[in-house]
């Protein structure tokens, strides 16, 4: 493979180089990194390495000529590389006629060909959202705007008409022709339109995190067979361990000592006896067969609400790291998110998440996977209630429920159930003292 | 604001309206000061402050040398220096010379001083065409300047706003650049409440409610866009008219909340096209509404030549009118 | 230097305590050592930009000397160290400035030499020259209008700067109204590049005074008393409603423009060497010296602790914060602002 050499920018201002030199001639070889060329600027000189390993086929400037930057200057013939055409992809027959792109991607779907038709006939923004919000197909309709354009009246008439004639939702709608006029709303009758008459309330424009969010979000639900199971774990034990260690705790550390650690510290330990809960799905693609990838890495996603939006840092190697090392990990996490400082890596790399619902009373959840993870685990309110024990005692005792979503394409119910218990018993065999 | 009549109210123009708030401002702070060319013993060139150089001395109604930049940059010293000045420039066209003044000076006084100084300062100049005013007595300047952050700018067209609008500039902590149409001066009559009041700048005011098509304009236009929507309305075509009336800020929720109804946005403004404000709104509404929006945003505005000759069939070529607002809005309702 | 000092044998103080005359010649040493220690801390790489006064000190000195704190304003331009040190800035305050840190007046924004402090009656300027002159005269007029006698504004700007036309607008204004106003032009011979023939094509600039109608006067501007004798009478005359004056001093710009210049490709060394033995820093000191003002001792002394309060400033400074981000944001108009009201 040809690859092309062009002149580079040595220096922020820089536009132009000079060939001070070439180091090396037409069919000499040079290796990745050995400077081939002399190019000085008005700011440096500077001998320019190859990129590639190969022999010098073609020198394109002469020495002493200044050419502008990303100018070709010369052509390097990869060592190994096969000099080959890319071989045309067969014509396809289209049975349907040629449609302009989608926005989001080629689907295929009646929906997005109905839109994309009514784009090509020009239907405006307004038209095609509402007609996809009242599942009204616009090929159907009878414009009544200029040059026979769907107007959004059109769409809503279609509405009104199938709203009336069709007293249930039908799964396929039915679409109505056009009225020349819209059927006149009886007094008091119900809005059928939310556009006609806008609700009020207030645009709020998305964050980029929250955009994020949104399509991760919507992503793993739709990818993803989401099952859920919940436990009951008496934290009576582990709860009076941290009580009796946090003040000291913090005083060394700088860092609150809240259950989270004591908590993660049981996952990490679940995960080594259920290796497929730290796992992930990956689907079949052009190149292999869809398989269950389990990591070797324990890496623990902690979620972090902050008031615009959620962020979940990862704490690595979170198998090899003590109660205390987990707590300080937290914590440092938890200050660089509160402090809007977490980088690309804090938030990269997780394999199972942890998910602390209870601060604020929580009693069950039902989490979203995280994408690429085989589940999510959450730690419900601490609540004090009346317990029957083993023994048919009765006591007072900090309950905590845990609750697990979890991907069904990668484990079962007899698994999940098995993390779940697993993680119960070593919770509650945690403290009351010992070494953190 | 809504024009009421009654007897807590006064008619009156709007160069009347200016005159009368400006008397009640030079009379309840002393702080309060107008400088500009012939403010004074001629009592400015529209007569907006006849006989005030009598009534408070050519101390506090200064008749300034003809030297723009030094009367907006006196005006920002002594508003530095904890007066309140109000400058005027003769004519918009005359505000090119204290361009620096305005931009790089007053609007930077509290940003560039983290606070320590402040320019409590209002500059008043009367602005647009359609009264033979040629190249040099009829340009609009507002899209020269709105896109200059630590100013404020705003062009009300009714004496009632003209009131509340100048008092709340008047008020403002910092520099407000306050642009009064000429052609509405003596034109432009309605009741203004008595007594002392204000109006938030970035308050848009929806003047004629409409089902059909939003138009979104501001100054003497506002006035003919009024006229052509009840042509309109004779037709049974539904357009609301929304009055800018602050420009700076600009009233957000009532340009979305109003297209978000009628779908459809027509901004007419004398000012050139390119770049004007219309340019704002058109990005704005897009970026915030695209997909309530049936039709293509249209602007109706000046045509891009440096400013409208003297010769009637030239100030006429660059003016719209009603009825080619009528005929816009007709087309786009019928989109 | 001589009309002043040496004529007659005996100092012609102007009035001047010895204590003003030490405090004089000590603005004038930490004025150098800041300016020196601007150029050190560019050419560490630790700040992007410096400026220095170099050939300006006696006459910032002098001129600081007849300005009344607590009452009187200054109205600046940016090669201006030495009178916002004489009106009471510190050397801790310069340093902020250099650094851009967060207790600065202006919070890191501006460039540095544009101070402002309105506690010292310091008015904010920008870079853009004149521009500030036009602020001068609306303070000048605010004080006249609200009748404060004995106070006056003291405005500032190099020779380069009279060639603007809001130069002259403000000339003429405070003319008209006879406002408590001095015009100190501070002729240093250079407008970066461009010298005082390419200006003006009258190289006086005092003459123009009459023109305007009103007192103008010329004097020394290496000679720090007959500076203030200059400025003193400036200022007392419109503190007591005499009306605005016209001064011109002059002075030599030893530096480059600022550390982004470099003056050697428009003037030359000999030039510069020559003009160099005529420094007001030296000279001034050699006169007190003789004059039994200072010793050599106290001196050496002083030139210590300058060296001393300028490391600690420097210190000090460069251990503050710099602004945080989100200071970008503050101080366009009072409270939160956008331009979209929603």
């Amino acid at each position: 493979m040809a690859t092309t050499i062009t002149m580079p920018q040595l220096g922020e201002t820089v536009t132009e180089g000079t060939v001070a030199q070439w180091l090396k001639s037409i069919g000499d070889s040079v290796d990745k990194y050995e400077d081939f060329v002399e190019v000085s600027t008005d700011k440096v000189n500077a001998g320019v390495p190859s990129p590639v390993t190969g022999t010098i086929r073609e020198l394109l400037v002469k020495e002493g000529e200044t050419v502008a930057t990303g100018t070709p200057i010369a052509v390097i013939d990869e060592v190994g590389a096969v000099r080959a055409e890319v071989p045309q992809a067969p014509a396809v027959a289209h049975a349907e006629p040629a449609l302009p792109p989608s926005p989001n991607g080629a689907k295929s779907g009646t929906t997005e060909t109905a839109e994309a038709e009514a784009a090509a006939r020009g239907a405006s923004p307004a038209v095609r959202r509402l007609a996809r919000e009242h599942h009204v197909d616009i090929r159907t309709i009878k414009g009544s705007g200029a040059n026979g354009r769907v107007t959004a009246e059109d769409i809503l008439a279609a509405s009104r008409t199938v709203v009336a004639s069709q007293p249930a939702t039908a799964s396929t709608p039915p679409v109505a022709p056009a009225p020349t006029a819209p059927p006149p709303l009886a007094p008091g009758a119900a809005r059928t339109s939310t556009y006609a008459q806008p609700m009020p309330g207030t645009l709020v424009p998305l964050t980029q995190a929250r955009r994020i969010i949104a399509e991760r979000m919507v992503e793993s639900r739709h990818t993803a067979p989401h099952a859920w199971s919940m436990v009951e774990i008496d934290v009576t034990d582990v709860w009076s361990w941290r009580a009796r260690e946090k003040e000291r705790f913090e005083r060394e550390t700088g860092y609150k000592l809240t259950l989270l650690p004591f908590f993660v510290r049981a996952v990490v330990q679940a995960l080594a006896t259920f290796p497929l809960m730290n796992a992930r799905f990956a689907p079949a693609s052009s190149s292999s067969q869809a398989a269950i990838y389990v990591n070797d890495e324990v890496n623990v996603g902690i979620a972090i609400g902050l008031p615009t939006n959620l962020v979940v840092p990862v704490i690595k190697h979170a198998d090899k790291l003590s109660i205390k090392g987990l707590a300080i990990a937290a914590g440092e996490l938890i200050e660089k998110a509160r402090k809007g400082k977490l980088n690309v890596d804090d938030l990269a790399g997780g394999t199972f998440t942890v998910n602390n619902n209870g601060a604020n009373g929580s009693w069950a959840s039902a989490p979203i996977i995280n994408g690429g993870q085989a589940g999510i685990v959450t730690m419900e309110a601490v609540v004090k209630q009346l317990v029957v024990r083993d023994d048919d005692t009765i006591a007072i005792r900090q309950m905590m429920n845990s609750c697990l979503s979890l991907d069904h394409r990668v484990v079962d119910g007899y698994v999940a159930s098995g993390f779940l218990a697993d993680l119960k018993r070593r919770l509650q065999t945690m403290g009351p003292q010992g070494e953190l | 604001m809504a024009v009421v009549s009654s007897a807590n109210s006064t008619v009156m123009n709007n160069v009347e309206a200016v005159r009368a708030t400006l008397y009640e401002a030079l009379k309840n702070d002393e702080r309060t000061l107008i400088l500009g060319e012939d403010v004074g013993a001629r009592g400015n060139v529209f007569l907006i402050t006849k006989d005030f150089i009598g009534e408070f001395g050519e101390g506090r109604i200064i008749d300034t040398p003809i030297a723009e930049a030094s009367i907006v940059g006196i005006a920002v010293g002594m508003a530095m220096e904890g007066l309140r000045p109000i400058a005027e420039i003769q004519f918009a066209d005359f505000i090119y010379p204290s361009f620096n003044q305005i931009v790089g000076e007053a609007a930077k006084i509290r940003y560039r001083s983290n606070g320590e100084y402040t320019c409590p300062m209002v500059i008043r100049t009367p602005y647009g065409g359609g009264v033979r005013g040629a190249l040099s007595h009829s340009v609009s300047i507002e899209a020269l300047f709105y896109h200059v952050p630590g100013l404020k700018i705003v062009a009300p067209a009714f004496p009632a706003d003209v009131k509340g609008l100048l008092n709340t500039a008047i008020d403002d902590p910092d520099p407000v650049l306050f642009l009064e149409h000429k052609k509405t001066y003596r034109l432009i009559k309605g009741d203004v409440p008595n007594g002392h009041y204000t109006i938030p700048l970035g308050k848009a005011n929806v003047l004629k409610e409409g089902t059909q098509l939003t138009v979104v304009s501001y100054g003497l236009y506002v006035h003919w866009a009024l006229e052509a929507a009840r042509q309109l309305e004779q037709d049974g075509l539904s357009v609301e008219v929304i009055d800018l009336r602050s420009i700076r800020p600009m009233d957000k929720t009532t340009i979305l909340d109003s297209v978000g109804k009628t779908r459809k946005l027509l901004i007419i403004h004398e000012d050139n096209k390119f770049g004007g404000i219309g340019a704002e709104i058109s990005a704005m509404v897009a970026e915030e509404a695209l997909f309530h929006l049936d039709a293509p945003v249209r602007r109706l505005c000046g045509p891009d030549v440096p400013a409208m000759g003297y010769a009637l069939p030239l100030e006429e070529e660059f003016m719209s009118s009603p009825a080619e607002m009528a005929d816009t809005m007709r087309e786009m309702v019928k989109f | 230097m001589a009309s002043t000092h040496t004529e007659t044998g005996t100092l012609e103080r102007h009035g001047l305590s010895d204590d003003q005359l030490r405090a004089i010649f000590r603005n004038m040493l930490l004025q150098r050592q800041l300016d020196n220690r601007g150029f050190q801390l560019n050419r560490q790489g630790k700040v992007p930009f410096a400026l220095g006064s170099e050939g300006h000190e006696a006459l910032q000195a002098g001129a600081a000397m007849a300005f009344n704190r607590g009452r009187d304003i200054l109205a600046p331009y940016y090669r201006d160290l030495g009178l916002c040190l004489g009106i009471g800035l510190t050397a801790y305050e310069i340093m902020l400035s250099i650094f851009a840190r967060s207790p600065d007046h202006n919070g890191g924004r501006q460039f540095p030499n544009h101070y402002s402090s309105k506690a010292a009656g310091l008015m904010s300027f920008s870079s853009i020259l004149a521009a500030h002159l036009p602020h001068a005269v609306g303070a000048a007029y605010a004080i006249k209008y609200r009748g404060e006698a004995g106070r006056a504004v003291l405005a500032t700007c190099g020779d380069g700067t009279t060639s603007e036309g809001e130069w002259h607008e403000s000339m003429n204004f405070v003319a008209v109204h006879k406002l408590p106003y001095v015009m100190l032009v501070e002729n240093n011979e250079w407008a970066i590049s461009t010298p005082l023939d390419k200006q003006m094509g009258q190289p006086e600039i005092w003459k123009r005074a009459e023109g305007y109608g009103m007192p103008g006067y010329r004097f020394n501007g290496f000679d720090p008393i007959a500076t203030y004798a200059a400025v003193k009478e400036a200022m007392d005359r419109a503190r007591r409603g005499g009306g605005p004056t016209l001064i011109e001093g002059t002075c030599y710009r030893y530096l480059a423009h600022s550390t982004d210049d470099n003056d050697m490709t428009y003037r030359t060394r000999e030039v510069v060497t020559e003009r160099r033995k005529q420094d007001p820093v030296p000279a001034f000191e050699a006169v007190l010296v003789e004059h039994g003002v200072l010793s050599p001792e106290d001196v050496a002394a002083m030139r210590k602790a300058i060296l001393q309060e300028t490391n600690e400033a420097t210190d000090a400074a460069e251990a503050q914060p710099y602004p945080q981000a989100s200071d970008l944001y503050t101080n366009v108009h009072e409270g939160a602002w956008q331009p979209w009201q929603s």
